[in-house]
């Protein structure tokens, strides 16, 4: 599948976004951070910010943005419908208690629900753009139990560094969240390699044929495509990334999203607090590079049967 | 609504794709260029058409496979377009109601004015079915030429899809198939006519008809062979003769 960098910046962006509202929302609900003003301002910008960046950018690959508004009313049977109408719904409780949090300095209570029903929305915002991938059963490499676990694990834990630099450098710093970012950093990796090895491993779904219904008169090979030309479906369902380089980029994405920050993230615990910030920073950097190396792989790697007819033999 | 049709429809209108009479001229594809692009979804942009590099929208487009190995080896031309399926993901995935399918005949299409082009419905489809029309901005897609099967100006024998009227080699069938006294179910049921990627659930209305055995006689690999004279006769003497 062909990686357009709009939908590479909306997942990663809106995911480290989501991310960092849900933990934002439930730390501050329970009153494990104070609700200082400033924190406040800086941690919900960041996290509105990319969200609506994110939600902006997936726009820009439309045909027609400025009907983008359209796209609310199917979600009766369309994900990317969903992930709309929460992505939106998400804003009510989660403006509220940004509101709450910097105008009045509350966080608990009455407030702390909202900061609850924010953190419940950035989840489920997270499960529908999983789901719009998982869905499509088209894509079989997509179409896999541990792609939606994926999406909220790598949410989480970009969410989780950024949250972690960002009480750093307000000095809010809770005792016990470097050991929290570091279990969610583990699970994430171990999801990630999960998903690898099982699209690896994975038997074709599809094969030239199947796609053609010739496969009992025997091997099945494209001998003329349609036309002299590349056309859009090569272009937007054919995109193919050497194996080799894959390899290397998978490298590249678990160095950057998980094993440099999770190693970071043990040394937090027993660095004073200006090298921890500086350690925490380095963290949340490399694990938005990595996300962005990982989401592009997400794309790259994953193949469409509809190749079957411009020269795949599977799957 | 993207919603699919609750029940069935009383029609399931669609074609049925001879691969055995397929000469693999793409008139069809000609002609459904030609037709659409002042059609429904007129027009079917073309991008640099003149150029070194052309691009643009088709509904329909033709393959050409080689099946198989040696002597059982063949060539089959395979013209692919929309194929209407019951289940259609590219319907349920829209997220504006731009794409539906008719709960009267089953056809699949897109209202161009309501489509934002976010191109979900064409990474939904197995078949490839969809296209993006970059110069418009929306998905087009083969609508069973909407506009000329229920076309009261059309004299009857024209109201086919286009690729179907113009196919010298009448691989290709129009027609109903939730009827089984059509003459396209009987074609179905007499040339065992298949599915498409079945495995991808779908569902698809079109069908296909294998191409039949082969006769082997005239032509092929190890043909040079066949052609050699009889053991006897004055032919065989000959071929002595000469031989020696």
């Amino acid at each position: 599948m062909h990686p357009a960098y709009s939908v590479i910046f909306f997942t990663t962006a809106s995911g480290l976004g989501y991310g960092l509202l849900a933990l934002l929302g439930l730390y501050a609900a329970a009153g494990l951070i104070p609700a200082d003003r400033w924190f406040g301002i800086t941690g919900m910008a960041v996290a509105l910010g990319l969200i609506t960046f994110g939600l902006l950018s997936s726009t820009f690959h439309l045909g027609h943005p400025e009907r983008a508004w359209r796209a609310v009313t199917q979600w009766r049977s369309s994900w990317l419908s969903r992930e709309g109408l929460v992505a939106l719904a998400t804003y009510v409780p989660a403006v509220l208690f940004a509101a709450g949090w910097v105008l009045f300095g509350r966080t608990t209570g009455w407030w702390g629900i909202l900061g609850v029903l924010a953190a419940i929305g950035a989840a489920l915002t997270v499960y529908c753009t999983g789901m719009i991938y998982a869905s499509l059963r088209a894509i079989p490499r997509w179409h896999n139990r541990w792609v939606v676990p994926n999406y909220l694990a790598l949410a989480l834990a970009t969410g989780g560094v950024s949250f972690d630099a960002l009480t750093r450098v307000f000095g809010l710093e809770r005792p016990e969240s470097a050991l929290v970012v570091s279990i969610v950093l583990a699970a994430s990796w171990l999801l990630k390699v999960i998903y690898w090895r099982d699209i690896d491993a994975a038997a074709p779904v599809s094969t030239s044929g199947s796609a053609t219904g010739l496969g009992n008169f025997g091997d099945v090979r494209l001998l003329d495509p349609p036309h002299t030309q590349d056309n859009y479906l090569q272009r937007e369902m054919g995109y193919r990334i050497a194996r080799k380089h894959a390899a290397k980029l998978r490298r590249i994405a678990v160095i950057l999203t998980f094993a440099l920050p999770l190693a970071l993230s043990l040394l937090l615990l027993t660095l004073p607090s200006i090298p921890a910030l500086v350690a925490a920073s380095l963290s949340a950097l490399s694990c938005m590079a990595g996300v962005v190396v990982e989401r592009w792989l997400f794309f790259a790697e994953a193949k469409h049967v509809v190749t079957l007819y411009y020269g795949a033999c599977e799957v | 609504m993207t919603g699919l049709p609750t029940a069935p429809s009383e029609k399931r209108l669609g074609l049925v794709i001879d691969l055995d009479t397929c000469v693999g001229c793409h008139a069809c594809a000609v002609n459904c260029k030609e037709w659409n692009t002042g059609g429904y979804h007129a027009p079917l942009t073309d991008e640099r058409p003149y150029d070194t590099d052309p691009s643009g929208v088709w509904l329909n487009r033709i393959h050409t496979f080689e099946v198989g190995e040696g002597e059982s080896g063949r060539l089959v031309h395979f013209p692919k377009s929309c194929l209407h399926c019951e289940d259609a993901p590219c319907v349920t995935v829209c997220p504006t109601g731009a794409s539906y399918k008719r709960s009267e005949d089953g056809i699949v299409l897109v209202d161009e004015d309501m489509c934002i082009g976010c191109k979900l419905c064409s990474w939904a489809c197995p078949y490839g079915a969809r296209e993006y029309d970059q110069d418009a901005g929306v998905m087009k897609k083969c609508t069973l030429c909407i506009d000329r099967i229920y076309n009261e100006n059309l004299d009857e024998i024209d109201r086919v899809p286009a690729c179907v009227a113009t196919c010298p080699a009448s691989a290709r069938h129009f027609g109903d198939l939730a009827d089984p006294q059509s003459h396209v179910s009987r074609l179905v049921e007499a040339r065992g006519g298949f599915d498409l990627m079945p495995e991808m659930e779908t569902q698809p209305v079109n069908k296909y008809l294998p191409p039949r055995a082969k006769g082997g006689q005239a032509g092929g690999p190890g043909s040079d062979d066949k052609l050699m004279p009889a053991a006897g006769g004055f032919l065989a003497w000959l071929d002595r003769t000469l031989s020696d």
